[in-house]
C-alpha cells in the first residue's frame, strides 16, 4: 500500500503517547480526589516550597499528579510544535493550539482549586475539562493516523434512519453526565442526579449504537466504533454501580478505603474512555455517512 | 471504632505501640461518651468576656491530633504544634471564620491562629494523613467544656440564670437541655445519645 503523502508515523505515535499519558493523568487526578489528598500540598506551583517534596502519605498522590500533569503539559507543547512543523491541515494545527490552551487552563484550574481550598465549581470544572482534553488527544490521534488519511469509507445515510444529527447527542449527554458526576464528587449536589442520568445516557448511547448496528453495519468503521462505545459504556455502568456500593459499605469508615478508591478511580478513567469513544463515533459518523441532502446538486443554483 | 491503617506511613505507625483506633466515637468504660463539646448556647446576659492570655494547644503527635476535640474562646490564640518527624498540612475547615490550609514541616515553628467569630465545631484536618481529623469549637464566652474519660463536663463560674446548654458530637450531632443556676448553687444536666 502506498504511503499517504501527509502521514507522519512519528507524529501519530507521539499522539498516541500523549493520549495514553493523559489517561494516566486522569487516573492520577481521580486518585487525588478519592484519597482526599487534594490539600495535602497547600502551596502551588511549588510543593512545600520545593520542586520535589518528600513523597509521603497524601503528598505522594497530590505531587505525583502535579508531576504527571507537568509531563503531559510538556508533551502537549511538543505535539503542537510537531503539528506546526509537518501538518498541512490548518484545522488540525489549530486543534493542536486548542489542546495546548486547554492543558494550560487545566493547570491553572488545578492550582487555583488548591489555593482556594477546593471550591466545588473549580474542582468540577477541572474534572470536566480533563475529560474534554483527553477526548481532544484521542481525536488528534485519530486525525494523524494513516487510516484516517486514506479517506472515509462512504455510505449514504438512509433518510428513514438518520444518525448524523443523533450521533452528536452522545458526546453532549456523556459530558453532561461527567459534569454531574464531578459535581457530586466535589459535594455540590447529591449523587442522585448522576445516578438518574446514568440510564438516560446509557439509553442514548444504545439508541445510536443499535441504529448503526442495525442499519449501517456494512460500514466496518462505524460498526467497530459503535461496538466499542457500547462495550465501554457497559463497563462504565458496572463500575458505577460497584463504586456506589463500596461507598455505601464504607459509610462509617475512615480513610484509607482501598476498594472504594479503586472502583471510583476506574469509573472516572472509563468515563474518560466513554467520552472519547462517543466523540470518535460522532466524528466517524459525520465523516462516513453522506447526508441525504447532499444528493441534490441543484441547491447550488442561485435564484 | 476501626483501627486506623497507617501502614502507608511507617513513621506514623512506628509511634504507636498499640494500633491507633479512630476517635469518631469513643465510649468510656462507664458507658459515657468522650469528646462531646458542651457549651452555653444561650441565656447569658450580654457581656464581654476577655479571652485567656494562655493559648489553647493542638498537637500533631503520632499522626493524630491531641486533643481530638478542642474548645477555644473567640480571639484566644490557638497554638499548633507538630511533634512528628513528618510533614502535615493543617486545614481549618471553618465556615463562619475564614478557612485556611497551611503546611507544617517537622520541627517547624509553632503556628499561632485566632478565630474572631463564634463557631461551634468545625473540623481541622490533614490530607497528608487522611484519617487525621479534629474538631474545634469557638465560644464567645468561657463556659464550655469537652467530655473526657468519665464523660462528665463542668462549666465553672456561670452567673445565676436560666440557660440553654448544647452538647455537640461529631457523629451523633447536637442535643439541647435547659438548666437554672441559683446564686452560689450548682446545677446538673445529663445528655443521652443513642436509641
Ligand atoms: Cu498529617
Amino acid at each position: 500500500m502506498a504511503a499517504e503523502p501527509n502521514f507522519h508515523p512519528g507524529l501519530h505515535r507521539w499522539s498516541m503517547v500523549l493520549a495514553f499519558c493523559t489517561l494516566l493523568l486522569v487516573v492520577a487526578g481521580g486518585t487525588v480526589t478519592s484519597r482526599d489528598a487534594g490539600l495535602s500540598v497547600p502551596d502551588w506551583p511549588l510543593s512545600y516550597g520545593k520542586i520535589m517534596p518528600p513523597m509521603e502519605g497524601g503528598i505522594l498522590y497530590e505531587h505525583g499528579h502535579r508531576m504527571i500533569a507537568t509531563m503531559v503539559g510538556l508533551f502537549t507543547i511538543v505535539s503542537m510544535v510537531w503539528l506546526f512543523r509537518v501538518e498541512k491541515r490548518r484545522w488540525l494545527r489549530i486543534l493542536g493550539v486548542i489542546a495546548l490552551l486547554a492543558v494550560i487552563a487545566q493547570g491553572v484550574l488545578g492550582g487555583l482549586t488548591v489555593l482556594l481550598l477546593l471550591p466545588w465549581y473549580i474542582s468540577s470544572a477541572h474534572a470536566s475539562l480533563a475529560q474534554l482534553f483527553f477526548s481532544t488527544t484521542v481525536a488528534i490521534t485519530l486525525f494523524t493516523s494513516s487510516w484516517w488519511l486514506r479517506g472515509p469509507a462512504l455510505t449514504d445515510e438512509d433518510p428513514r434512519y438518520p444518525v448524523r444529527g443523533l450521533s452528536l447527542a452522545a458526546p453532549f449527554c456523556v459530558l453532561g453526565q461527567l459534569a454531574l458526576g464531578a459535581a457530586a464528587r466535589h459535594k455540590a449536589i447529591g449523587s442522585i442526579y448522576h445516578i438518574c442520568g446514568a440510564p438516560i445516557v446509557t439509553g442514548v448511547v444504545l439508541w445510536i449504537s443499535l441504529r448503526i448496528l442495525l442499519h449501517y453495519a456494512g460500514n466496518r468503521e462505524l460498526r467497530s466504533a459503535a461496538v466499542a462505545l457500547t462495550g465501554i459504556t457497559f463497563c462504565q455502568v458496572f463500575l458505577g454501580i460497584a463504586a456506589y456500593m463500596t461507598r455505601i459499605a464504607y459509610a462509617d469508615a475512615v480513610q484509607p478505603m482501598p476498594l472504594m478508591v479503586t472502583f471510583t478511580v476506574l469509573h472516572v478513567a472509563v468515563g474518560a474512555l466513554t467520552m472519547a469513544a462517543s466523540v470518535s463515533l460522532a466524528i466517524l459518523v459525520r465523516r462516513n455517512l453522506i447526508a441525504a441532502e447532499v444528493s441534490y446538486p441543484a441547491l447550488a443554483v442561485a435564484k | 471504632m476501626p483501627v486506623i491503617d497507617m501502614s502507608s506511613n511507617p513513621q506514623c505507625e512506628r509511634q504507636h505501640p498499640a494500633p491507633q483506633r479512630a476517635e469518631v466515637v469513643v465510649v468510656n468504660p462507664n458507658g459515657t461518651l468522650k469528646n462531646v463539646f458542651v457549651w452555653i448556647k444561650s441565656g447569658l446576659a450580654p457581656a464581654h468576656w476577655a479571652p485567656p492570655a494562655e493559648p489553647a494547644r493542638l498537637d500533631q503527635h503520632g499522626c493524630v491530633y491531641q486533643p481530638h476535640v478542642l474548645g477555644i474562646m473567640k480571639d484566644q490564640r490557638l497554638e499548633i504544634l507538630n511533634s512528628d518527624p513528618v510533614n502535615h498540612n493543617v486545614h481549618a475547615e471553618s465556615v463562619t471564620n475564614p478557612a485556611w490550609n497551611e503546611s507544617q514541616p517537622p520541627r517547624a515553628e509553632h503556628k499561632f491562629k485566632q478565630f474572631d467569630t463564634q463557631e461551634v465545631l468545625f473540623p481541622v484536618t490533614c490530607s497528608v494523613h487522611p484519617w487525621m481529623r479534629s474538631y474545634v469549637g469557638v465560644s464567645p464566652h468561657p463556659f464550655f467544656a469537652v467530655t473526657g474519660d468519665d464523660g462528665s463536663f463542668t462549666l465553672q463560674g456561670v452567673p445565676p440564670g436560666t440557660y440553654t446548654i448544647e452538647a455537640v458530637h461529631e457523629k451523633y450531632g447536637r442535643k439541647e437541655g435547659n438548666v437554672t443556676v441559683t446564686p452560689g448553687g450548682a446545677a446538673t444536666l445529663e445528655f443521652t445519645y443513642g436509641s
